[in-house]
């Protein structure tokens, strides 16, 4: 078989590549840490945190006492005038000084901080919170509402959202994540559907511009060499998710030896701390333990197979238009005119990337996980959150059976067009060449 | 025995005629010039023959059979326009090209390092491409074309962009693939390279037949009957060139040992440079 010979020379020539030995072992230790860097840094927080004193100068007299230390942080108390206090703290006596101005009206809510270096976040967050606590119980107070009351009367909501299908029975479901995954895998099959095609389309173009093509043309029949270069370099890309799956496998395992589960939850705490304090949502402890089983409920091995079967459809038959423009053109700079309205087609559904994600059963987002064209990323962006077979299976024909059709049709072209030399093409030709 | 047969192949592009009712007959074994101004309809008729394009109508016969998918492992075809993977490694390069024209990867590398180590390119083997002369790449595409060993070569502009070394180097190399049977075609502008490897041309121009025949038969047909006379008269007024018209050449002889010493007499036959540009200009008109 020829084609086996053309699809041999396209992938080895490609596999061989120094830059493609970079990309496909530097990429997935660069995405390790950036997963791992984060929690590890959280866990060793304390030991880059020095201890600091902070003087407190309160001239309202409300506060005093009424701050507490943390384990990084000592207050101390001063009665010397606000002057004083900043000179200790030049002389380094006290890292820094809370200045608490007196007012004439009964609750003071501004306060400053003085020091040489600057005072992290952590601690003016915490001194906030300290303080408005006092400044409300006193406001309570003053209207005759007892602050125990309102404690005890504080509730937190918790809804949870499951999922009832037929075949994994319920689930538990939480949504941002599944929203995050989505965008993350319509993010990566844009990517790679367009790295790879274009890889195809500048194959092309360096068989034509070498003249080259016209030794191979007269061996074997044009269709068997696009073909034979699109299935190479789909093997290329296959090869390349082959070894970050196995690599990202083999990192996070060694990683989770280094660091145990349980630091990695706590981890999650400490992140969603300084969020609580910023006055947004309070996050309980246990999210983070949702967020895992939710982790656990989703089918990744299905998610996989669907990103493996829409990156072959979607791959194709883009790879096949990419593969007839670089046949019509000849040289790269002339390709804008062809590519730009192809790649729109490949644009919309990851600009309308929210709207269907949010709303993952609306009909604009079933549409879009049907029409070939944008179904590789609309699909993804469903598929974390449970789509119905039935759909995928209908939505992957559709795709294949369009990706047959193009193919065809951009083998026409491509046969006419890489004998074609010096000659702006225009859409209209490129039509006519289909007619032939 | 005709190894190549072409019967009225005609083939349009859109309205335009490229080539009108074409038929040549190619014997074995013989070096077929197929001549004719740039745009005449060469490059099409040679892509039939290499099955890359078909005709509108006509018939091309290899060896008295139509043409099949198979017998591109029986042809050997040199475009003009011809060039290689720039990235790739000289050996591997001619390996896989090797292969596509249906050899098995051991013979095509047996056969290739004979043939490099013939024409000197040996050490070149594990090079890029990028990094050989033009003349070498040119030396591996020829080599790439009749690696295995086809029945028919097709040789468009071989000569261009070689020195006269190797120009000459590969006229051998031609001529001794005859010898061995090979029957080929040769499509070129150098006439003096068609008088010296043709035994028959084919003149075409916009997509007609002009001319064909034997190289020999058609100089004979196109003399203007003029001979080329050196004699040194009795007088003794010394050694006297003439170009002499006329259509008795014995008369003429007899006409010049009446006046002086016959040194030497020849007939003057066109050079197949002017019959084609003759022929191309009055046809243009």
């Amino acid at each position: 078989m020829k084609i086996g010979i053309i699809i041999e020379r396209e992938y080895l020539t490609r596999v061989k590549k120094r830059s493609f030995l970079l990309i496909t072992f530097l990429a997935p230790i660069f995405f390790a840490a950036l997963m791992f860097l984060p929690a590890l840094l959280m866990t060793q927080a304390d030991k880059f945190d020095e201890k600091k004193t902070i003087a407190v100068v309160d001239e309202s007299t409300m506060f005093i006492g009424k701050i507490d230390d943390t384990d990084f942080n000592t207050f101390i108390y001063l009665d010397n005038d606000i002057d004083d206090a900043k000179n200790l703290v030049k002389e380094g006596v006290y890292d820094g000084v809370l200045y608490i101005p007196g007012t004439m009206l009964n609750v003071p809510t501004n306060a400053e901080i003085y020091s040489e270096k600057q005072i992290p976040m952590s601690v003016t967050s915490h001194i906030r919170s300290s303080m408005k606590n006092v400044v409300e119980r006193q406001k309570m107070l003053a209207s005759g509402i007892d602050p125990e009351i309102v404690k005890a009367s504080a509730t937190s909501i918790n809804v949870q959202t499951i999922r009832m299908s037929e075949k994994d029975g319920e689930q538990k479901s939480f949504s941002e994540f599944e929203f995050i995954l989505g965008l993350f895998l319509a993010v990566i099959i844009y990517f790679v559907i367009f790295i790879f095609g274009s890889q195809v389309m500048r194959g092309v173009i360096e068989e034509k511009t070498n003249r080259i093509i016209e030794v191979i043309v007269s061996s074997v029949k044009p269709f068997e060499l696009m073909m034979g270069k699109i299935i190479g370099i789909a093997l290329v890309g296959l090869t390349q998710f082959l070894i970050w799956g196995v690599l990202t496998l083999a990192i996070s395992g060694i990683a989770s030896t280094f660091l145990p589960t349980q630091d990695v939850f706590s981890a999650g705490t400490v992140m969603s701390e300084p969020i609580a304090e910023m006055g947004v949502e309070t996050t309980d402890a246990g999210t983070m333990t949702k967020v895992f089983e939710v982790i656990n409920s989703i089918n990744f091995k299905d998610i996989l197979w669907c990103f493996i079967l829409y990156f072959i459809g979607g791959y194709f038959l883009y790879s096949a238009m990419f593969a007839a423009v670089g046949a019509a053109v000849d040289n790269e700079t002339d390709t804008q005119q062809f590519v730009t309205p192809i790649s729109l087609l490949l644009v919309i559904p990851m600009v309308c990337s929210s709207v269907i994600a949010t709303a993952p059963d609306s009909s604009f987002a079933l549409w879009m996980s049907m029409i070939p064209f944008t179904s590789p990323v609309g699909m993804m962006l469903r598929i974390p959150f449970g789509v119905p077979i039935w759909q995928v299976a209908v939505s992957v024909v559709i795709l294949f059976i369009t990706f047959i059709v193009f193919t065809w049709l951009a083998s026409k072209v491509y046969r006419t067009g890489i004998l074609m030399y010096g000659k702006k093409v225009s859409w209209k030709e490129i039509f006519r060449w289909i007619k032939y | 025995m005709d190894f190549l047969e072409i019967n009225n192949v005609s083939k349009s592009y859109g309205t335009k005629k490229v080539l009108n009712d074409i038929s040549i007959k190619v014997p074995q074994q013989s070096i077929y010039g197929l001549l004719g101004p740039n745009g005449a309809g060469k490059t099409t008729l040679i892509r039939i023959l290499n099955q890359i394009t078909m005709p509108d109508t006509g018939q091309v016969l290899l060896n008295g059979n139509p043409l099949t998918p198979n017998d591109i492992a029986n042809i050997g075809y040199l475009p003009e326009e011809r060039g290689l993977y720039k990235k790739m490694k000289v050996g591997e390069q001619a390996i896989y090209l090797a292969q596509l024209k249906g050899m098995t990867k051991k013979e095509a590398d047996k056969r290739l390092r004979h043939w490099f180590v013939k024409f000197g390119i040996a050490s070149w083997w594990d090079k890029k491409v990028e990094e050989l002369s033009k003349g070498m790449q040119q030396k591996v595409q020829f080599i790439v074309t009749v690696i295995h060993e086809p029945k028919l070569l097709i040789f468009d502009e071989p000569f261009s962009g070689f020195d006269p070394i190797n120009v000459n180097l590969l006229k051998n190399e031609i001529l001794e693939l005859r010898d061995k049977g090979a029957t080929i075609l040769f499509s070129t502008h150098n006439m003096a390279s068609v008088e010296e490897l043709c035994d028959n041309i084919m003149l075409i121009n916009k997509g007609e037949k002009i001319l064909e025949g034997s190289v020999y038969d058609i100089k004979q047909r196109f003399k203007n009957h003029s001979y080329d006379v050196v004699y040194r008269p009795f007088d003794g007024t010394g050694e006297t060139h003439l170009t002499v018209s006329s259509t008795n050449p014995n008369e003429l002889i007899s006409d010049i040992i009446s006046k002086g010493e016959l040194v030497s007499f020849n007939e003057i036959l066109p050079s197949m440079n002017e019959i084609f540009i003759n022929l191309v200009s009055s046809s243009n008109q």
